[in-house]
């Protein structure tokens, strides 16, 4: 019966209850939306740059990764990328030739990396030709094609059609020059990639810097399953190392390529938990202070009460159950609308243009897709209910102080 | 010796500025059956008696014995299990749980004590039948009259058994005919079940009932006079 008094107290005072309930709601809504907003940037972020930027493994000489220079190459790709292939767990393999260069119009010019591509292999790794705003990807029969980045494109004033001059220092360190048409401006949503990387192919590239058929500088694995990563990787690690003679090459994964991304989802992760901390902390003064009021108002009943004979586990439990049953109807309130809201723009995306030009330049899509695993729902319902409980032991203990005989005493 | 032994009986109050003596010196003894009226003026000491004798106040000195157990030594936390397995009570004011039914009300007290579903429910019905509201039984106090409000509460203070039951000012808040009815419910009460009563009331009509009738002044007894009918 304790817990039916509790229940029925709960609604004695309905808006003072309703209040606590939408404290509670809100409170959980709002720890879980910037969890969901966080987690969205930053799954996304990874995403993008493992779809249009790095894939999850990459393979480079050692030397290519202190100094991306022409000449620090992998010998016999082709030889090594058969066995890639072939390892269980690869979706797809390509290799790029890769150098820094100078990209220049009539206009200006620039510093840029270029990346010599067979487009055939790279749409099988690289997502990025999904992301054309506008031209087109590489097709036969286009002469002297370069897709290029929309930042890149602003700088340097070019549209589809312009002309660009590459220069770049060929494998002997000679200085040559290619004249290239853009067919394509890509916009990936990280305004730093978009800015340096152009994309040429690779067949008349290697000829324009005299580079050896039998090399290149980058092979760029995707996989079917991201999470497959570590274990792909450390399995190529001994395969090529066993079944080729090849042993100046440094595999890595998308972690070790870019340790930023983790590091900001793990920052992401503890922010949100921070937020929620805080949110919490909010909501146990608002519950203590309610549960006082609760006991100051019910001195004569709750000084009744332990008259005839209810003891103070009893009273404790009471006032604990109100607690508990106002933050877990809250809590179930809050988890629900938070579903409904997460899951909505999980699909539709939050779209911030007006602040999305700041986003880019960190390499952040201005539309956040929400996203939270359960894990973190359940997480923050039971930090909601623990935060409830421990805040209503104070109001509790406040009422076994009562002294019976006082307080049937106090008048009306 | 009877069901209540009452020795040299003192309190007083020293949370005030100046000490408070509300009791001072008392020797009673009540029978088991008893109808009994605690009469005088307003802070003669009436409730600060009753609240001893109920367990809900401490003596400052003297001794309480009921049915041969002495309860001025008990701690609060002992003094809880006795108030609920041995005395009943009626206040004047605030007796019922707002958010029950007169059955739950009833019902809890029992469920206090630890007695089965079964066994509450049946006893409850019986004696809100017996103090005259069986056909309110689902109604909350706040759907009652004062009057039977009242009766809910007599109930309930006979619902756990007790030795005797203490009703401070009962009927202070009633009208004369809820009044009446209820002094008429509580003796036929004390007559049919041989329920001891004893209650402090200002009321003339009420002490008329009584069967015997304690006056006190000044925290002394002052006259103790017993009615024959
Ligand atoms: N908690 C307390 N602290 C100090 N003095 C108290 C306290 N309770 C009662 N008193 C004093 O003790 C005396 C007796 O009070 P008590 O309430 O027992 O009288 P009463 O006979 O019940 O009066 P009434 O008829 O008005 O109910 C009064 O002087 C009162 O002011
Ligand atoms: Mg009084």
């Amino acid at each position: 019966m304790i817990w039916s008094i509790s229940w029925r107290n709960v609604w004695r005072n309905k808006i003072r209850s309703l209040a606590i309930i939408l404290a509670v709601t809100i409170g959980l809504f709002g720890g879980i939306f910037s969890y969901a907003f966080m987690m969205g940037m930053s799954v996304q972020r990874t995403n993008a740059a493992i779809e249009y930027e790095i894939s999850n493994i990459q393979i480079h000489n050692p030397k290519f990764l202190l100094n991306e220079e022409i000449n620090f190459t992998i010998n016999n790709p082709n030889k090594l990328i058969p066995i890639i292939e072939k390892t269980p767990g690869v979706k797809a393999v390509c290799s790029r030739i890769k150098c820094p260069g100078m990209a220049s119009t009539a206009i200006t010019g620039t510093g840029v990396v270029i990346n010599g591509i067979n487009p055939e292999s790279e749409k099988q790794v690289s997502k990025l030709y999904t992301k054309l705003t506008s031209g087109k990807y590489f097709e036969k029969g286009d002469k002297i094609p370069v897709v290029i980045g929309h930042k890149l494109a602003k700088k340097l004033k070019a549209k589809v059609g312009s002309k660009i001059v590459v220069t770049v220092a060929n494998t002997k360190g000679i200085i040559t020059y290619g004249a290239y048409i853009v067919i394509g401006i890509y916009k990936t949503g990280n305004d730093s990639f978009d800015e340096v990387n152009i994309f040429v192919e690779s067949e008349g590239f290697s000829k324009l810097i005299s580079f050896d058929k039998n090399k290149t500088s980058e092979i760029a694995i995707l996989l079917n399953n991201n999470d497959d990563t570590k274990k792909v990787a450390d399995l190529l690690n001994i395969k090529l190392k066993n079944e080729t003679t090849e042993k100046n090459i440094t595999i890595e994964t998308w972690e070790q390529i870019q340790p930023t991304l983790n590091a900001m989802t793990s920052m992401m992760d503890i922010m949100s938990y921070i937020f929620l901390i805080i949110i919490l902390i909010a909501l146990a003064f608002g519950i203590v202070n309610t549960m006082l009021m609760v006991v100051m108002e019910r001195v004569r009943e709750l000084g009744m009460l332990m008259a005839i004979g209810m003891n103070h586990k009893k009273v404790f439990s009471m006032i604990m159950l109100e607690t508990i049953f106002l933050s877990i109807i809250g809590g179930i309130f809050g988890i629900v609308i938070s579903i409904f809201i997460v899951n909505y723009f999980n699909v539709h995306g939050i779209d911030l243009a007006v602040v999305g030009e700041g986003f880019n330049s960190l390499g952040y899509s201005s539309i956040v897709y929400l996203q939270a695993n359960n894990v973190f729902y359940i997480e923050a319902a039971i930090l909601v209910v623990i935060t409830a409980i421990i805040s209503s032991i104070y109001p509790a203990l406040k009422a076994l102080k009562l002294n019976p005989a006082e307080a049937v005493r106090e008048e009306a | 010796m009877g069901i209540i032994d009452i020795k040299n009986l003192h309190k007083v109050y020293t949370d005030t500025k100046i000490p408070v003596k509300a009791v001072n010196g008392i020797d009673l003894s009540f029978q088991e059956g008893e109808f009994t009226a605690i009469v005088g003026p307003s802070g003669s000491g009436k409730t600060t008696f009753l609240n001893m004798v109920g367990g809900l106040d401490t003596p400052t000195e003297g001794e309480i014995i009921i049915d041969g157990t002495n309860i001025s030594h008990l701690k609060s936390r002992q003094l809880i299990d006795y108030r609920l397995n041995h005395i009943g009570f009626v206040f004047q004011a605030y007796n019922l749980i707002p958010v029950l039914t007169a059955i739950e009300n009833v019902a809890f007290i029992m469920q206090l004590q630890g007695k089965s579903k079964k066994v509450r429910n049946k006893r409850a019905k019986e004696l809100l039948d017996a103090v005259g509201i069986g056909d309110k039984i689902n109604n909350r106090p706040g759907d009652l009259s004062g009057g039977q409000q009242q009766r809910v509460s007599v109930a309930r203070a006979l619902a756990s058994k007790p030795k005797f039951i203490l009703a401070d000012e009962p009927t202070a808040n009633l009208d004369s005919k809820s009044t009446s009815d209820l002094l008429d419910m509580m003796l036929k009460m004390n007559k049919e079940s041989k329920i001891t009563f004893i209650f402090s009331t200002h009321d003339q009509r009420v002490m008329d009932k009584a069967r015997r009738i304690i006056t006190i002044d000044d925290g002394l007894v002052v006259k103790d006079e017993k009615v024959d009918k």
